[in-house]
């Protein structure tokens, strides 16, 4: 018999095998959930959780399909969170320093108080990417924040009411558009494709009979 | 951190193995092989998990057993008050779902002109396209060619793809890449603009375009942002439970339910696109899945009652690693981008048995004979089988750091269960992963219904038996964007005749008529993993 722990989801308790995720014990228990759970395996965001271990002063956020429970463990699930998004037309916007001030000004009321950094369940430093925000540095916001899920645990910590995740998906777009170096292999396929470069050849690959086209995928070279 | 005896003892022989190991280049298959391989192992091959459709526009046609209970299951709206006359939205195209696919229609839809409504039982962006993380296929540099693509895409495919659907793909492809470049997407590239690509399974030339091992993450993210930014409305935590026609046979909208309050409402509109996205919490023949929460193949359910037919429903991807340990992450993918930088397939004994980049059909079948008849499986605690995915392989080969610069998101998936990829081997086994058929359609995306289109990973045929790397990320943003286009444009033609359910009863006497009336209610919507006690 597997070993049992106490959880308390939303402060009523239940008694789960200790090898679940948050999650799983929210099922074990009887929870047939609809909000709060998507991927379930830490890529969407759905589940963020806030918890707290009995006695513990800490006060700690995870996403609940990625994280095992513990013995006394009160639990409570952030399904939504009423995060701030501007609206902007991407044709418009420019990477320069006055369009975080015009969209999402409150990023310079951050008090540095790094609850942020400490809630955020991907374990990112969002501070320090909301202060690159600060000063037009999009390239390094975009890098630091890459793995944000958008799971809005942090803009839930936060006392200057920054809708952080939000923040970072100007700055990856302002630098996957705007800053990243410029692929020019990609504009000379597409004209020669525009063209009709290869129709020909793909329509003369199509209507060979089944065993020729066997024959040459069978014995087609494969770049090392 | 692995504790189990059995683990330790048998990574102790992939460790003192892998300085040899790592000089290997194991032989690719031969086309007999690979045949025999997947007739033996494969689990599409299991007869006794599939049966033939009794009724309908695809009767005869063999599916999986799950997926039969479904199509041929009891509707939803059976018995219930569906007020026609009053429609709560009205809308020129409605698209149901709110993935990479439906998201790319709604954009390229709005910018046709066309008052456009998504609708998504969770919400935009809980989707596969999320969870997809190695990467995106274009054939767009000197040395390669859509041609080329095309040949790999066909081969691996077992020669069953729908030509004229895959001509589309490969020529389409690079476009593809320059509107996610223009919408701001992220891709990996060296300082002078050249994409950073490799191989993936099945490819002749390395075309395989990514963000990190976030690649479906940072594309869906985008989407999503844009649809928010050109003001579309996104109805949330509402499910289509079945399509509305017209009078002339046309599909004209659908019948919605609020997923928390159970509220039924009716949409109208002129043009209607499927973008249900797959079935992996379907759990075909008892595997565990590395799809969302709502992969539960509604759209199928929904086309095939309005009359679409099928292609290959009964063809489905089991993805060679899904992650076999921890408990905790059972079935969860491990990106094929592991392999592609240098990480290889290694037994229980430590020795590579195969070449680590055939495509995911063999390489699953592969894997499974490995555990099965060939007996050097790992033995996990609890009696399950898997092999090594030999990551520490990838810092061996290309240096230090490269694993947190490639496939960050694998690394911390281990991580939070106290696994360092960059220092450990992984275990992996087959899980179900895609759906290779679906909805036939045209190559502007009409399904057998008139005004209903389909796109992504609801559509069959676009991959023919077995669908490469890459290519799903791929299809989701050519045939989303064909799909917004084209049933914008038809909707601007269309005008609605009164609205019907009749299709439901009709299907109804056939059922009845073929003595198959099922009790299944479908589309399944979400799957039920409360305890049973």
């Amino acid at each position: 018999m597997e070993k049992m722990v106490n959880v308390y989801l939303f402060g009523k308790k239940y008694s789960v095998p200790e090898s679940l995720t948050i999650m799983e014990a929210m099922e074990y228990s009887g929870y047939q959930l609809t909000r709060g759970c998507g991927c379930r395996n830490g890529f969407c965001g759905a589940c963020a959780t806030i918890y707290r271990i009995a006695g513990d002063r800490d006060l700690k956020a995870c996403l609940a399909c990625s994280t095992k429970v513990e013995d006394n463990m009160y639990v409570a699930t952030l399904p939504f969170f009423p995060l701030v998004k501007a609206v902007y037309d991407m044709e418009k916007v420019k990477p320069t320093e006055q369009i975080m001030m015009q969209l999402y000004p409150e990023i310079y009321a951050c008090v540095g108080c790094n609850a942020c950094t400490k809630a955020c369940t991907q374990g990112l430093n969002v501070m320090q990417y909301i202060a690159y925000a600060q000063r037009g540095e999009y390239e390094k916001c975009a890098e630091e924040s890459f793995d944000c899920v958008m799971c809005g645990v942090c803009s839930s910590r936060c006392p200057a009411g920054i809708s952080h995740p939000q923040v970072a998906m100007l700055a990856r777009r302002l630098n996957g558009k705007y800053l990243a170096p410029h692929c020019d292999h990609l504009d000379d396929r597409i004209a020669e494709i525009n063209e009709g470069k290869f129709e020909k050849l793909i329509e003369d690959l199509m209507g060979k009979p089944l065993e020729e086209i066997q024959e040459l995928y069978n014995h087609r070279d494969i770049e090392k | 951190m692995y504790s189990d005896p059995k683990l330790l003892q048998s990574i102790a022989k992939v460790e003192a193995a892998r300085e040899h190991n790592i000089t290997l280049d194991p032989r690719r298959m031969t086309a007999e092989e690979k045949d025999t391989l997947l007739k033996t192992y494969h689990p599409d091959y299991r007869t006794q998990e599939f049966a033939t459709l009794d009724f309908g526009p695809s009767a005869g046609e063999k599916v999986p057993l799950e997926l039969k209970a479904l199509l041929q299951g009891r509707p939803r709206i059976l018995g219930k008050d569906i007020d026609l006359l009053s429609p709560d939205y009205d809308t020129d195209v409605l698209i149901i779902g709110g993935g990479g696919a439906g998201s790319s229609a709604a954009i390229e839809a709005h910018n046709a002109g066309a008052k456009v409504m998504v609708v998504t039982k969770l919400r935009m962006g809980d989707a596969n396209t999320m969870m997809a993380e190695g990467g995106i296929q274009a054939a767009d540099k000197p040395g390669d060619s859509p041609a080329q693509h095309f040949l790999d895409a066909y081969g691996g495919g077992h020669f069953a793809a729908q030509k004229d659907l895959l001509y589309k793909l490969v020529t389409e492809a690079p476009e593809a890449i320059r509107w996610l470049s223009s919408l701001g997407v992220e891709f990996d590239k060296a300082p002078d603009g050249t994409m950073i690509t490799t191989h993936g399974g099945g490819t002749s030339r390395k075309r395989m375009h990514a963000a990190k091992d976030y690649s479906g993450a940072e594309i869906m993210r985008t989407l999503r942002d844009e649809v928010l930014n050109l003001g579309i409305p996104v109805v949330d935590f509402t499910a289509a439970i079945e399509l509305i026609k017209d009078e002339n046979g046309r599909c004209a909208g659908a019948v919605l339910q609020n997923m928390e309050t159970k509220e039924l409402l009716v949409c109208r509109a002129k043009t209607v696109i499927l973008a249900t996205g797959g079935a992996g919490r379907l759990h075909y023949q008892g595997f565990p899945t590395s799809n969302h929460y709502g992969a539960t193949a509604d759209g199928l359910v929904l086309g095939y009652r309005a009359g679409a037919k099928l292609k290959y429903p009964d063809t489905l991807q089991y993805h060679p690693t899904g992650a076999a340990f921890p408990a905790q992450i059972y079935g969860a993918l491990v990106t094929e981008k592991v392999r592609s930088v240098g990480a290889m397939l290694i037994n229980a004994e430590g020795e590579a048995f195969m070449n680590p980049l055939e495509t995911r059909d063999v390489s699953a079948a592969s894997i499974i004979r490995e555990c099965s008849d060939r007996n050097k499986g790992v033995e996990l605690p609890g009696g399950k089988s898997a092999v090594w995915l030999d990551t520490p392989m990838i810092e061996l080969k290309h240096g230090a750091g490269t694993i947190e610069k490639r496939i960050p998101a694998m690394m911390r998936m281990f991580m939070k269960h106290g696994i360092d990829i960059r220092k450990e081997p992984i275990l992996v086994y087959p899980t179900l992963h895609y759906q290779n058929g679906g909805l036939h359609i045209t190559p502007d995306c009409q399904t057998d219904v008139e005004n209903l289109f389909a796109a992504g990973e609801v559509v069959g045929g676009i991959h023919g038996r077995n669908r490469l790397m890459g290519n799903s990320l791929l299809d989701i943003i050519v045939f989303g964007r064909n799909a917004g286009w084209y049933a914008a444009e038809k909707a601007k033609e269309t005008e609605i005749g009164g609205l019907t359910l009749s299709h439901v009863a009709d299907f109804e006497a056939q059922a009845e008529a073929a003595g198959a009336a099922g009790d299944t209610l479908s589309p399944q919507l979400l799957p039920d993993y409360t305890r049973k006690k």
